[in-house]
């Protein structure tokens, strides 16, 4: 377990400037959600700014919010967690050697490296610690969380900056959207559960938390338990999975107060959201975000956003219900994420 | 006392063989793996030498016992290929109750369909399918369909240090009490993409790379896998596996200099190895080889040089780079590179840094150079280091009666091994 | 009464290798023994080449040299070196009170040190040092290795040609097994003579180039030298002691061809009693072989009859096989033991060495030889859990034996 002293948030939603949960919400019709940024100088020396690109720099502000958010200065560690790493500068170089091999610029290159967010901010910080970066889609943040955890167990760590962080062109939408993932026509986010058709809303964000050993004067929350699971040849029981996972934590499903949920408004995937909820968690109350921040591999970093600051306010804010049931109390909340229902992700955050 | 952490299994493919035996035999025969790119469509045909692994995509196939379908990169072929091979030798299919992992590192992923398609990509639907392989994961998820691994499953990417970092995080997990077991290790194919990447940075060696030479010119980059089965004693007890060695300690520091470049004074190198040396609870004495980074970069080797001399004082292990042989299997590389730190302590031996002749100015000391054979090595230590300056260091010691008091099945290699010199028979009577 | 003969230790010199970990190296590097000859004056010495062992007899005896005794044969010296290697990894104590034995096997004997006799007596047949032709004897070797370990309890000499040290070995462990011994150094040495060249020479089976086992173009065999021994223990000694185990001997046999002094039956029936007669006693099925180490001399006669012999035990399922002469040469009487070392090496790091030269498949076999350095089992690589090994001999005299991989577990139950 670890305790969230501290988050930041660069997403569709304004996330950047409000204190806890925004309460105004971002509305669009469009092919994806694109991040608000935040001005850089804020948090970038410009001259170190101009040569990065658009994802590096949403992960720099992001995990700075988040170290003032919690009063850090110096984690013990630095773990990122990508889907893809920067779109914008793979895709640049792909498309330079796909004409030809010529003048190749060496920067989108580095940039290209997964790993370039927590070095940058390990750089911006001279922090000579731990640092990884997971790349396994929507586990990728989760392993992240997953490995902190451990550090707090194996006590190598009493603060660590995680976080997840992925980005959209318009260019990947459009080679993604080919096979199946997205919406293929703009959608309105708030309406995204109104007309089920195939494919995702596609999104992006970089979130950063600050999990400390100890909680801080203004912790949000604590991150009790990590759990992915990949479903291969049917491998996968749920049952069995979430039976374990909250018995390893002193749970059973009826202690779980609020269940946050993936939807994404994908006629093929959504219904695995409902049935888990029917099966094993009948009644209770039920919330999603990615209307909010839209499906990418690390958007459960989002998730884990609500669920904090729901436990720390405890206000349950209604453009996040997915029913009309309220929660009895703010205690534990399960997060449950699937893609393509083979990447199976369970977090568990409590109140105190 | 933490768990113990063994390694009991191992499988590899490289540009100079494509399973362990013949990995072996190149090393012993000091035949190095590269060559002209043969596999790769570029400009830069003529101007690179790679360590390529010698088979096309077909030969891929069939080594892996895959059959010829449209989805799998080379990447994951080549992941297939080193991973089947270590399941299969650390029994990994056998005692399917034990909480089994893998932890797979790579960084340019299905990068090698996704270039050659992405003009398809763009324009038609006829290389969809690739569009799903190009990520990170996809290697992975494929490894683990293939093996049935499923109790915990994730991809590392931090750059060249990605496969030590892989395997740190397995023993962490076994350690932890989360698996009882895990297939660590990555795998990288050659791409247009990284070679053009490294192209621009103007590290790439047009000739045989010549790690820590004054006259070192860049980096020979290569391809290929390697995978390590590692787990517990509670483990070995179920699986009655025989340890190769022990993966005794592991650091990771992160240099927080530059993105690309080492720090002149090697702070990271120095504290990973560092903090492997401290976990281990071995004295910097006691390693007798350091199997180093060392990619024929003016940055990285006398970084990693100074870091050493740092360390070590006057008393420095042998060292050597086996990139010559191999090529810089970029995420593979900490992986590849424990697969042939292990042999050193199996047979005895430390590989030569080939292509040496002249001595870096700023360091005082220098690398084997030839084949050391029949000399004590009891504990290697193995450095990985990336870009962002993430490195990592893994220490690996052999098995003995005298570390092994619990070690089911204690290793039985020794008793080959010490020999030595004939001649004296008294000893008996001791 | 040992139902289980184990082996505890290990050595070997040989043109690869001055001990295990040198041979081992050259096995994996797939690095051939064979080279000019050098070690006598011989009108051959351009023309045929021979697998000698790197160490001349001068060095041979300085390093033994504490021992104080002269006049030693090569074959002795190889002998001591090699059985002392292997008794200090079995680690015994002579003093333990378990009975001992030596059996070694030669063929020919203190012969390099008879020709320097008679070339001095053909000269003047008052000439000639007589110390020279004392040590002619098969049995001088062994006593003199029996010397060197302290060995009393039992002690003998085996000389069947090229099958001599499988015999010692067998003879070894059916000594265990019926418990007149606890521990037994079995093995064999042979140095090369100018004496053995010529006499396989006159036979025209050397082949100028090196040889080829199991090629369509093979030409015949290349002589070697060298020396291997194993320390064989009983259950009770190996629990005694907690040793470390290296493998045990699961099944053995020893078949006559009877059919011609020096050639093999076209039919193979010699060789193919021996393996049925190793494999029925091992309880083994015939799947369950994970590599053959054949004889595989490169004589034309020998790798049909013995590639036939496996054809018609296995059928379609010839376990991946290798002759390891390429590398050591033919070492005769030693050859038994040094590809025992051989075998159980390949057990121990779970890898086939290569059958050296193989170029062109023999057109009358469907099988062919392990021809790199091979993991062998496709399910289980780096596992090599029974090693089959063949070792034939002039006047028909066949021997199979099969060693096998134990776990700790097994043997304390």
């Amino acid at each position: 377990m670890a305790y969230i002293n501290g988050i930041g948030i660069v997403s569709p939603q304004l996330t950047v400037e409000s204190k806890g949960f925004p309460t105004e919400v971002m509305e669009y019709t469009a092919d994806y959600l694109k991040c608000i940024e935040p001005a850089y100088r804020n948090y970038i020396d410009p001259i170190q700014s101009r040569r990065m690109s658009r994802l590096i720099k949403m992960g720099i502000a992001a995990a700075k919010i988040s170290m003032a958010d919690a009063g850090c200065t110096m984690p013990d560690a630095i773990i990122t967690g990508t889907g893809l790493g920067s779109v914008e500068d793979t895709e640049k170089i792909l498309s330079d050697i796909t004409k030809d091999e010529k003048f190749l610029n060496p920067t989108p290159f580095i940039q290209s490296t997964y790993n370039t967010i927590s070095s940058q901010v390990a750089i911006q910080l001279k922090c000579h610690n731990y640092n990884s970066t997971y790349v396994h889609r929507t586990f990728s943040f989760e392993s992240g969380l997953i490995d902190s955890l451990m550090q707090m167990e194996e006590h190598t760590a009493s603060q660590i900056l995680v976080g997840a962080i992925d980005e959209m062109t318009m260019n990947h939408l459009q080679i993604t959207r080919r096979i199946g993932q997205w919406k293929m026509e703009p959608v309105n986010n708030l309406r995204l559960l109104e007309n089920m058709t195939p494919g995702a809303l596609a999104g992006e964000g970089a979130a950063f938390f600050v999990l400390g050993k100890e909680k801080n004067g203004s912790a949000y929350a604590n991150l009790k338990d990590v759990k992915t699971c990949i479903n291969i040849k049917g491998s996968f029981n749920p049952n069995k999975e979430i039976s374990t996972f909250l018995g390893n934590n002193g749970l059973d499903a009826r202690d779980i107060d609020l269940l946050i949920l993936g939807n994404n408004g994908d006629c093929e995937n959504d219904p695995i959201y409902a049935q888990f909820a029917d099966h094993y968690f009948p009644g209770k109350a039920l919330a999603w975000y990615k209307h909010l921040c839209g499906e990418y591999h690390t958007a459960t970093g989002f998730g884990l956003y609500a669920a904090a600051c729901i436990l720390k306010n405890r206000v349950y804010p209604e453009i996040l219900h997915l029913n009309k049931v309220q929660p009895k109390k703010f205690e534990n909340i399960l997060i449950y994420n699937h893609f393509r229902n083979t990447n199976h992700a369970f977090l568990l955050v409590q109140g105190f | 006392m933490p768990k113990r952490i063994f390694i009991t299994g191992y499988g590899i493919i490289s540009c100079i063989g494509s399973n362990i035996p013949e990995n072996l035999n190149s090393l012993m025969r000091s035949a190095p793996g590269t060559g002209p790119l043969l596999h790769v469509d570029t400009i830069l045909r003529d101007e690179v030498l790679v360590g390529e692994v010698p088979k096309t995509h077909q030969e891929l196939f069939e080594l892996a016992g895959v059959a010829p379908v449209e989805g799998y990169s080379r990447n994951a072929l080549l992941g297939i290929i080193a991973a089947t091979e270590a399941s299969a030798h650390g029994r990994l299919g056998e005692n399917t109750g034990l909480k089994t992992g893998l932890i797979s590192a790579t960084t340019v992923g299905g990068m090698d369909r996704c270039e050659l398609f992405y003009k398809d990509f763009l324009e038609n639907d006829s290389r969809n399918i690739y569009i799903d392989s190009y990520d990170c994961a996809d290697s992975t998820e494929k490894i683990a369909a293939r093996l049935g691994i499923h109790d915990f499953v994730t991809t590392i990417s931090t750059a060249c240090s990605s496969a030590a970092n892989a395997i740190m995080l397995g023993a962490r997990l076994i350690r932890n009490g989360r698996l009882d077991r895990a297939l660590v290790g990555g795998c990288e194919s050659l791409t247009k993409f990284h070679l053009n990447g490294f192209n621009a940075l103007k590290i790439l060696d047009k000739e045989p790379c010549k790690p820590f030479d004054q006259h070192r010119a860049g980096i020979n980059l290569g391809e290929g896998a390697a995978y390590l089965v590692i787990e517990s004693e509670e483990s070995m007890l179920k699986t009655r596996n025989t340890p190769l060695c022990e993966l005794a300690g592991w650091g990771n520091a992160c240099e927080a200099y530059h993105q690309t470049a080492s720090s002149p004074d090697g702070e990271g190198a120095f504290m990973a190895m560092k903090a492997a040396l401290e976990m281990s609870g071995l004295k910097p004495a006691d390693i007798d080889y350091i199997n180093a980074h060392g990619t024929g970069t003016d940055n990285n080797d006398l970084s990693e040089g100074r870091a050493i001399e740092r360390l070590f004082g006057d008393r420095i292990p042998k060292v050597s780079s086996t990139k010559p042989f191999t090529g810089h299997t970029t995420s593979a590389a900490g992986s590849t590179e424990a697969i042939l730190s292990v042999f050193c302590l199996l047979y005895q031996v430390i590989w030569p840094n080939l292509n040496f002749t002249e001595r870096i100015s700023e360091l005082g000391f220098t690398p084997v150079e030839k084949l050391l054979t029949g000399i004590p090595v009891n504990a290697v230590m193995s450095n990985s280091f990336g870009f962002g300056g993430n490195d990592t260091s893994l220490i690996f010691r052999k098995v003995n009666a005298s570390n092994a008091n619990n070690v089911n099945n204690a290793d039985n290699a020794d008793n080959a091994n010490n020999a030595g010199n004939a001649g004296n028979a008294e000893n008996i009577e001791n | 009464m040992s139902k289980r003969v184990y082996i505890t230790g290990i050595g070997i010199v040989c043109a690869i290798g001055n001990d295990v970990p040198e041979t081992l190296l050259s096995l994996l590097a797939a690095r051939s023994g064979i080279g000019k000859i050098t070690l006598f004056d011989t009108i051959h010495k351009d023309v045929l080449p021979l697998a000698e062992v790197k160490m001349s007899t001068s060095r041979l005896l300085q390093e033994l040299e504490h021992t104080g005794a002269k006049y030693l044969t090569r074959t002795a010296l190889l002998g001591m070196k090699a059985a002392g290697e292997a008794v200090r990894s079995a680690g015994f104590r002579k003093t333990d009170g378990y009975k001992t034995g030596l059996i070694s096997a030669t063929t020919v004997g203190g012969m390099d040190r008879s020709e320097d006799f008679y070339a001095g007596f053909l000269e003047n047949p008052a000439g000639g040092r007589l110390i020279d032709i004392i040590n002619h004897d098969c049995g001088d070797s062994t006593e003199r290795i029996a010397d060197f370990l302290g060995i009393k309890d039992f002690v003998t000499t085996i000389s069947t040609a090229c099958s001599s040290s499988v015999n010692a070995i067998m003879l070894g462990s059916n000594l265990i097994k019926t418990g007149q011994l606890d521990r037994v150094v079995v093995g064999g040495s042979d140095s090369v003579t100018k004496f053995t060249l010529n006499g396989f020479n006159t036979l025209m089976i050397l082949d100028k180039t090196g040889c080829h086992p199991f090629d369509e173009n093979r030409a015949g065999l290349t002589l070697g030298e060298g020396a291997a021994y194993l320390v064989l223990e009983s259950e009770a000694c190996v629990m005694a002691g907690h040793k470390k185990v290296l493998g045990e001997v699961s099944g053995y046999g020893n078949a006559n061809d009877a059919f011609h002094q020096t050639a093999s039956s076209p039919d193979g029936t010699g060789a193919f009693l021996a393996m049925s007669k190793a494999l029925k006693m091992s309880g083994l099925d015939s799947a369950e072989i994970d590599y053959i180490n054949v004889h595989g001399t490169g004589t034309q006669n020998n790798d049909l009859s013995e590639g036939i012999a496996m054809e018609r035990l296995f059928g379609e399922h010839v376990p991946p096989f290798s002759s390891t002469k390429g590398f050591t040469g033919h070492t005769l009487g030693a050859a038994g033991a040094v590809e025992a070392v051989i075998s159980i090496l390949s057990i121990e790091h779970g890898v086939i060495f290569p059958n050296l030269n193989f170029t062109t498949p023999m057109k009358e076999l469907r099988i062919r030889p392990v021809s790199a350095l091979n993991l062998g089992h496709a399910q289980i690589p780096h596992e090599i859990r029974h090693v089959l090994s063949n070792s034939f001999g002039f006047g028909g005299n066949n021997s199979s034996i099969i060693f096998s991989k134990c776990e700790a577990k097994s043997i304390e139950q």
